[in-house]
């Protein structure tokens, strides 16, 4: 599915394009992912009124463009060359919670734009805002979106046009997952990955396994048995455990004058060293969850700088185990692993 | 051996009060019933007195008495059960809503209660919480804090000298900070404790040690050792509080099991800066271990740690078999 760069004037950054109806939600979505930001706090985004640029530097450097509400792109006021010409896709916010008519007018106007002049963009529908909606309406409502914007692309003989919808909201982890398969498609890589995590989850007895990019919480890739947002989920939040502690005890005493006096004397600490963790449960004492830290750039100038430890670019690769992983396996999990980690060096070199 | 430590029942009595919608019933569930703070909408007003018996550690157990705060409820602990809700009552934490429109009214009430106490409970502890800080702009939270502090001291009466304050807000590890040093003032052998983990950690070589209560996360005890105790992160006893009880509760969610019984056995965390793990230590406690990073250091911790367990346990035990089941 991935696309090489193609770019004439950008710089090989692929180019996420949030677009949407006003306060459909597109500057929080952004904030919430990019930024940290909580999301109950979003209700003081202002909104937005020209174009934003940013450049999010991660596993790849990518750009996220958060794009006013009220103007049409598809007009001669746009310059379409600067705008579809980096590939990239484009995500077009639906606010569940209030008439969408008027949305999906206007998306299959942009659509249509975009299959005739920049059929490289990927067309991603985020129906947003659904954790104020009851379950069924929600269903309901997310069919009745897809079905419109269909009806409405075959009146214009656009039959099967590739457009991909997700449900979403800030006040879960459906927006990151979202994010996460938007991402995916835009990896010319992600088949090789896939291979790479299949063979590991079935060398090591591993339910499932998940490439993170730990910044963004985003994942790369996962392997392709099936997927529940439930797994995403303890992954994340794994993650923040793991960040958490390393941020708690991985300051740096070396920092801090006479360490060498302090009793751990000709113990080397070295701050760039990829963490690994796993968790162990209670019953049967299986192991639960793994997760190691890979492909991880440090320059020398932020080793010794506790405050950007954490602003690294790097990987974590997390697995959740099946309930037949006795925790004395862990050698050989952490050998596969390394196995992985050697493998991935080769498709991302550096 | 068991005889050297005191086996005394602690029934402890803590009053939790205050006006209603003040918070009350919101940070009783989320430290002791595993809410997180988006379920407190779920709770309505508390009728008269709601009960909760936790056992802490071995030989504690808090007996919560949660006071629905509407002014008819406060008017009958004032009169008819006057005795029965302020008599031996070890500790009153009494909470003031920051964004309360009638902050002297509040004291009114809170004098009112304090007379009662005093009537019934000279030697209680107060502590008094000023809440919902999340909703006062971040400049203006010191300020406000100090003021409203030194109003309620003085109507503390006999409690002033030693009354607590902490502003809390159950969006963020304050209201750990706070809980904490409630709890650690109720555990009747908190030197004894902090003693064996002193020496524990010379024996392991650890940097720091920190017990907690598994269903709670409150810190009951720590050590701290060496360079360790330059950590820049002063708060950080608190938020490993709250880590671990977030993730307790995403466990829960994926496992599928209440979120009082998501338990891990171990959780281990090593960098090139140190090494980490948690463990069980007693029926109701964790140990959580800060290395250098040596695997030979953190293997020998890990079995030491299993053979003095059992001392510990013993701060647990013939108090179990004094202890009525707490019903739940
Ligand atoms: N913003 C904010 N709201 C809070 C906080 N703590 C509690 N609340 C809200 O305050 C409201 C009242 O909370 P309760 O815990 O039911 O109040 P209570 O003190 O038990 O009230 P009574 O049982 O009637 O005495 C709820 O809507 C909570 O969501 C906080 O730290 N910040
Ligand atoms: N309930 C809910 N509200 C949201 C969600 N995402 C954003 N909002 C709210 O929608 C409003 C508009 O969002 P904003 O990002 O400013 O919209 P923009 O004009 O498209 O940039 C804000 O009040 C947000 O708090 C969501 O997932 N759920
Ligand atoms: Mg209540």
């Amino acid at each position: 599915t991935g696309k090489l760069p193609n770019s004439k004037t950008g710089d090989g950054k692929p180019r996420l394009m949030l677009m949407g109806q006003r306060r459909s939600g597109k500057s929080s979505i952004s904030s919430v992912v990019f930024h940290k930001l909580p999301p109950s706090e979003t209700l003081y985004l202002e909104t937005t009124t020209k174009i934003k640029k940013e450049a999010m530097h991660s596993f790849m450097d990518f750009q996220v463009w958060d794009f006013p509400g009220h103007l049409d792109y598809t007009g001669p006021e746009f310059d379409p060359e600067n705008l579809f010409d980096e590939i990239g896709a484009l995500i077009w916010v639906i606010d569940a919670q209030d008439e969408y008519l008027e949305a999906i007018h206007r998306l299959n106007r942009m659509i249509i734009y975009l299959q005739s002049s920049y059929p490289a963009i990927n067309i991603e529908v985020f129906v947003h805002k659904v954790d104020g909606l009851s379950d069924d309406y929600r269903g309901d409502t997310f069919r009745d979106i897809i079905q419109r914007v269909q009806d409405e692309l075959s009146d214009n003989n656009y039959e099967n046009p590739p457009v991909s919808f997700y449900q979403t909201s800030i006040y879960d982890h459906s927006i990151f997952e979202a994010f996460s398969k938007v991402i995916q498609k835009l990896i010319p890589q992600l088949p090789t990955l896939e291979a790479l995590l299949n063979s590991l989850c079935s060398n090591s007895r591993i339910e499932k396994a998940y490439l993170f990019d730990v910044l963004s919480k985003i994942y790369i890739a996962t392997d392709t048995s099936p997927t529940d947002i439930g797994s995403y989920a303890i992954c994340s939040d794994y993650i923040d455990v793991v960040i958490d502690v390393s941020e708690i005890y991985g300051w740096d005493r070396f920092m801090q004058i006479g360490s060498t006096t302090a009793g751990e004397v000709g113990l080397e600490e070295t701050g760039n060293q990829d963490a690994d963790s796993v968790i162990t449960m209670d019953r049967k004492a299986h192991n639960y969850l793994y997760l190691k830290e890979i492909n991880k750039y440090a320059n020398p100038s932020t080793i010794l700088n506790v405050l950007t430890v954490c602003s690294l670019r790097y990987l974590a690769l997390i697995c959740l185990m099946g309930e037949d992983s006795p925790a004395g396996r862990k050698p050989l999990i952490d050998h596969n692993v390394s196995v992985f980690q050697d493998a991935l060096k080769q498709v991302f070199p550096r | 051996m068991a005889s050297q430590y005191p086996k005394r029942l602690k029934q402890r009595k803590v009053l939790l009060m205050g006006k209603s919608g003040a918070g009350k019933s919101s940070m009783r569930s989320i430290v002791f019933s595993n809410y997180v703070a988006t379920d407190v909408r779920r709770l309505g007003a508390t009728i008269d007195v709601e009960h909760s018996n936790i056992k802490f550690m071995g030989n504690l157990t808090l007996n919560l008495w949660d006071c629905g705060g509407q002014d008819g409820f406060v008017e009958n602990y004032l009169t008819h059960q006057r005795e029965h809700v302020f008599g031996s009552v070890a500790i009153m934490i009494f909470v003031f809503d920051i964004e309360s429109p009638e902050f002297q009214a509040d004291v009114i009430n809170y004098s009112n209660i304090i007379h009662a106490l005093q009537e019934w409970s000279p030697t209680a502890k107060v502590f008094c919480l000023i809440h919902k800080m999340d909703l006062v702009q971040n400049q203006l939270r010191g300020r406000l804090f100090d003021e409203r502090s030194q109003v309620i001291r003085d109507h503390s009466e006999v409690f002033g000298k030693t009354i607590e304050f902490f502003a809390t807000s159950i969006w963020d590890q304050s209201l750990y900070r706070a809980w904490t040093q409630i709890i650690y003032h109720l555990i009747p052998n908190a030197s004894e404790i902090e003693r064996m983990l002193q020496n524990l950690a010379e024996l392991i070589d650890a940097r720091e040690l920190v017990l907690y209560e598994r269903t709670t996360c409150l810190v009951v005890a720590k050590v701290t050792r060496g360079l360790e105790k330059q950590n820049p992160f002063k708060d950080r006893f608190e938020r490993l509080s709250s880590i671990l009880k977030n993730h307790k509760q995403s466990m829960a969610k994926h496992t599928g099991v209440p979120a009082g019984s998501a338990n891990f056995a171990e959780l281990q965390i090593k960098t090139g800066r140190f090494m980490f793990f948690i463990t069980q230590l007693t029926e109701n406690t964790n140990l959580a271990v800060d290395l250098p990073p040596s695997e030979q250091m953190f293997n020998s911790a890990r079995i030491n740690i299993q053979l003095v367990r059992h001392k510990f346990e013993e701060l647990d035990v013939g108090v179990k078999r004094l202890l009525p089941q707490p019903q739940s």
